[in-house]
């Protein structure tokens, strides 16, 4: 199994979203060398001692699912990252929120391939609940960017198929134009 | 394709919402439920979800919702997805690749038959326990 960075990126932005954030920030910036993400938040965090073993495949806060001893979507995270020589650095505070860093680096033949930009960005906009999603994708020097009220605003019912195919539409036309050489 | 700006979206969306608007207060929607946990997504979750997604529009179905949760707790049986039809049990299947996909969609959702082989009926038993 082969995750790809927009399949971390559902992943570990979902973290955000469980955490009753209201404002969550994804930015992306690439160069020709090496991927840059962070992700901020304003959810519920975590304390020191959580902070310290969110990296343990085999720690959980057991809150989905009392009986499991798993929690492996930022140890997959970290796993790919280190693989490209990339740095990770998470950091807390209870009750005010987490962000999280990652970079990767394009030369290391142990990096993932991007995947399903688009798709990834429409799906992190529709998982439930009122959360504010800021999204930037910066590569080279063009960028765009879009919030998730912004969307809702435009398209109405954000669950709705036909607005789903449509904002589909928008991030890959977003994204083919960030891919046009200058 | 060429560049869609907010406004744009806009524009194309204000053609269909008196559509939506209506729909939603009849409240006869078909909903889809994707699992997107961890497990969901290396199993492929984001290819069903496409799928349903591309064969909703390739036969113009005007009343489906589509909606993400994390992990059901199925994690052996992903990609899992609820199907919600009126007038039909609500249904769990599993391992639901694109092809599958496209099956619920032409059998479960056009044509009111459960695609039987994919239905998933053996609850997780650290779930079934807590009871």
């Amino acid at each position: 199994m082969q995750l790809s960075i927009a399949d971390y990126l559902i992943d570990i932005v979902q973290n955000s979203i469980e955490a009753q954030a209201s404002l969550i920030l994804l930015d992306i910036v690439e160069d020709s060398a090496a991927l840059c993400v962070c992700i901020g938040d304003n959810g519920c965090g975590m304390d020191e001692k959580k902070l310290q073993r969110v990296r343990d495949p085999f720690f959980t806060d057991g809150i989905k699912h009392s009986h499991r001893k798993v929690g492996l979507g930022i140890p997959f995270l970290v796993q790919s990252v280190e693989a490209t020589g990339g740095t990770f650095d998470i950091s807390s505070k209870e009750g005010e929120g987490t962000s999280l860093s990652f970079t990767m680096n394009f030369s290391s033949i142990d990096c993932p391939p991007f995947g399903d930009l688009p798709g990834a960005f429409r799906s992190l906009m529709i998982f439930d609940g009122e959360y504010e999603l800021a999204i930037m994708h910066k590569r080279e020097n063009k960028s765009y960017s879009v919030t998730r009220s912004e969307l809702r605003d435009a398209l109405g019912s954000l669950n709705d198929a036909e607005s789903l195919k449509l904002m589909g539409d928008f991030f890959t036309s977003q994204e083919e134009e960030l891919l046009l050489e200058a | 394709m060429a560049k869609v700006t907010l406004e744009e979206l806009r524009k194309l969306r204000e053609n269909k919402k008196n559509e939506i608007h209506k729909r939603e207060l009849e409240g006869k929607e078909i909903e889809i439920i994707v699992g997107m946990g961890t497990c969901g997504i290396a199993a492929g979750a984001k290819d069903a979800l496409d799928a349903f997604l591309g064969q909703i529009d390739a036969n113009g179905l005007k009343n489906v919702i589509v909606k993400q949760t994390g992990c059901m707790g199925f994690c052996n049986y992903e990609p899992t997805i609820e199907v919600r039809v009126p007038g039909m049990p609500a249904t769990i299947y599993n391992r639901v690749n694109a092809e599958v996909a496209r099956r619920i969609v032409a059998e479960h959702i056009i044509d009111k038959k459960l695609v039987s082989e994919y239905v998933f009926d053996k609850p997780s038993i650290d779930i079934i326990n807590q009871k």
